[in-house]
């Protein structure tokens, strides 16, 4: 949590200062992200909205992962194709985000079935679940409806977790539904559901990790979990959230109630933590990121021939026309393009060895 | 029918009544390393999980990048054409639409054989496709299918009939037409006339249209779906990029009209014999 807080307030920073175009922070809501995460299996596979940093941060996204994806430089995964904050990981079991809301929710019914199916054919394996985070306002998309009635129509192992910070940007929740909530229409799905103090971390990790074992019981089901929160934040780098909710209800929330306050209050309570460890963690932690950021920032761009790469597992005729078509046109017009910062100039459109 | 029964209801299953949830739980499975066959009820229905075709099937894997997941084991299946009182919600090609999409795979086969042959070849691809079923031709073409397992290749169209005068290029149902055109044509007029059926409608083979082009130097597109950005302005205008010094004719074609498919009007919206026969005297006297 304290990495998530710590990276977020210094990309906040150095979007500001123009070093790269978007950010999103996850303030408020970092007990939500590694207490749910940390009650998964590391093999679960988990689809994310975007304000989950904590989650690949729990799974072992590092520093470097992070600032390559933000910094979209040779070492991104996403291949310089995607905006800041849309990470992925393979090796994590963590599916790239992607910008439309609640399209990954019937994913994770789907990807569920798959695991549930494998399962069935290779019954020596551990059986896994599928995680999927969602927004309250993500929520009110047809797919969220679409993806919870078929998962529970198919017996799919998948915990739903939506994080209901109050906000859908600029939207407050009074206008996004009248309804109890997310967690009053999982019943009506027919899906077990549970609404947790999303601010307290122990209540986030002991919610998921029963969802998690009910998920997996009578040949697989879903489950709904609601983590109740506040974002403290601003929707986006892109937003001003004063400009449609008081700075003092902001400040309350960051006084009175915040995940990190408070698990720390619980560990020097046990005698766990105290305010010399709390500073050494916390400088600790900055200067690694600033030196991720430091590498990440000045590595070249991927080759450009990742522009056309990937639309189809080959890349086609008609695209191999397009590349050199480019090709020419760059070539012609040197003076016009500075391909210097990406990985191979203007060769870096030529098919790789 | 009977693949439930062979193969039993986890491989083979009902879901409820959602194209947007079928498509995006098809895709979800697909991401899993599954190879799942969607279907859209109607192509005329598929517009639900529009949002989902487009937006992730179509793009996860290049935004997955490095990461090498995608969506490539999922197939969607939809009926699709005129069926002589199908309306404006029983009749609909959309294959349009979807070739706007780099990420997706466009295939219409014309027959028993083509239909098996691309089907597999579909299902065995690593890129999402998108398979419209002319279903007119359900019980209406009948033909000798070998019970294996075979593949056709996709993005490669296919000469029927080999001429020297006017490319006649079509795709599903209409090519039964464009045959019919093509014998009355070639009897009055006296010419030949090379008739090929695309099979994938996008990434299409450009090549092979090109230079048939290039060899009769007058073409022609037909297909049942409107003509405003169907798929013959896409190959007209490759046509004349690639054959514009050979072509002695207007690229020509012969669609639908700009309109919906009105129930009492289907037979003068669907390109019929008589208005592909015109069109190939329109090129032919040019």
């Amino acid at each position: 949590m304290l990495t998530v807080s710590i990276m977020d307030l210094i990309m906040f920073d150095a979007q500001r200062q123009g070093r790269l175009s978007f950010y999103m922070v996850s303030a408020g809501e970092e007990g939500i992200a590694v207490g749910s995460a940390a009650a998964l299996h590391p093999s679960d596979v988990i689809f994310a909205q975007y304000r989950e940093t904590g989650v690949f941060a729990q799974r072992g996204f590092t520093l470097d992962d992070f600032m390559n994806q933000l910094f979209a430089n040779r070492h991104d995964p996403g291949l310089g194709r995607n905006m800041p904050v849309h990470y992925g990981s393979s090796r994590l079991h963590i599916h790239t985000i992607s910008s439309p809301l609640a399209t990954q929710i019937p994913h994770a019914a789907g990807a569920a079935y798959a695991l549930k199916m494998q399962a069935l054919q290779n019954p020596n394996e551990d059986p896994r679940v599928v995680a999927c985070y969602f927004g309250e306002g993500a929520a009110s998309e047809g797919d969220f409806h679409a993806a919870l009635n078929i998962a529970a129509t198919r017996s799919c192992p998948v915990v739903f977790i939506c994080r209901n910070n109050g906000y859908a940007i600029s939207t407050p929740t009074l206008e996004q539904y009248r309804g109890d909530g997310i967690a009053s229409r999982g019943l009506g799905y027919g899906i077990d559901t549970i609404r947790v103090d999303g601010n307290d971390i122990l209540a986030v990790y002991e919610a998921t990790r029963e969802a998690r074992a009910r998920a997996l019981e009578h040949g697989g089901r879903p489950v709904l979990i609601e983590a109740m929160s506040y974002r403290v934040s601003h929707h986006s780098t892109s937003d001003d959230s004063f400009a449609y909710r008081a700075r003092v209800e902001v400040e309350d929330w960051k006084r009175r109630d915040n995940p990190i306050t408070r698990l720390r209050k619980w560990m020097e309570g046990k005698g766990l933590w105290d305010e010399e460890r709390e500073k050494a963690e916390r400088s600790r932690i900055r200067k690694e990121i600033l030196a991720a950021f430091a590498r990440a920032e000045k590595e070249k761009r991927p080759a450009l021939r990742n522009l056309w790469e990937g639309v189809y597992e080959e890349v086609t005729e008609e695209a191999e026309a397009q590349i050199g078509e480019m090709k020419r046109v760059l070539k012609e017009y040197e003076s016009e393009y500075d391909v210097s910062d990406f990985e191979g100039g203007v060769d870096g459109l030529d098919r790789k060895k | 029918m009977g693949l439930a029964n062979d193969f039993g209801s986890e491989r083979v299953f009902n879901t409820p009544l959602s194209e947007q949830g079928i498509v995006g739980f098809a895709i979800g499975a697909a991401l899993e390393g599954m190879k799942p066959i969607a279907e859209i009820q109607f192509a005329d229905y598929v517009y639900p999980a529009f949002d989902q075709l487009v937006n992730e099937a179509a793009k996860v894997r290049y935004r997955a990048g490095a990461t090498d997941m995608h969506a490539g084991g999922l197939v969607v299946r939809m009926p699709m054409g005129g069926v002589g009182h199908g309306a404006l919600y029983h009749s609909q090609s959309p294959e349009s639409l979807f070739t706007h999409i780099p990420g997706l795979r466009v295939v219409v086969p014309r027959s028993p054989i083509q239909a098996k042959g691309l089907l597999l070849a579909s299902i065995a691809c690593n890129d999402p496709v998108v398979f419209l079923e002319p279903k007119i031709l359900y019980r209406a073409a009948v033909e000798q299918v070998p019970t294996e397992a075979y593949t056709l290749p996709l993005s490669k169209a296919e000469v029927l009939k080999e001429g020297n005068d006017v490319t006649l290029i079509s795709y599903g149902t209409p090519l039964y037409n464009c045959s019919t055109a093509i014998a009355a044509a070639e009897r009055d007029f006296g010419i030949s006339v090379e008739l090929i059926d695309l099979r994938t409608i996008y990434p299409w083979d450009r090549p092979t249209i090109l230079s048939s082009v290039n060899k009769t130097g007058r073409a022609i597109v037909v297909h049942e779906s409107m003509i405003n950005s169907g798929v013959g302005a896409e190959v007209a205008a490759t046509i004349q990029e690639g054959a514009f010094l050979r072509l002695e004719a207007p690229v020509q074609r012969v669609a639908g009209w700009s309109t919906h498919m009105g129930l009492m009007y289907e037979k003068f919206n669907i390109p019929d014999v008589v208005r592909i026969y015109d069109a190939i005297r329109k090129v032919v006297n040019y």
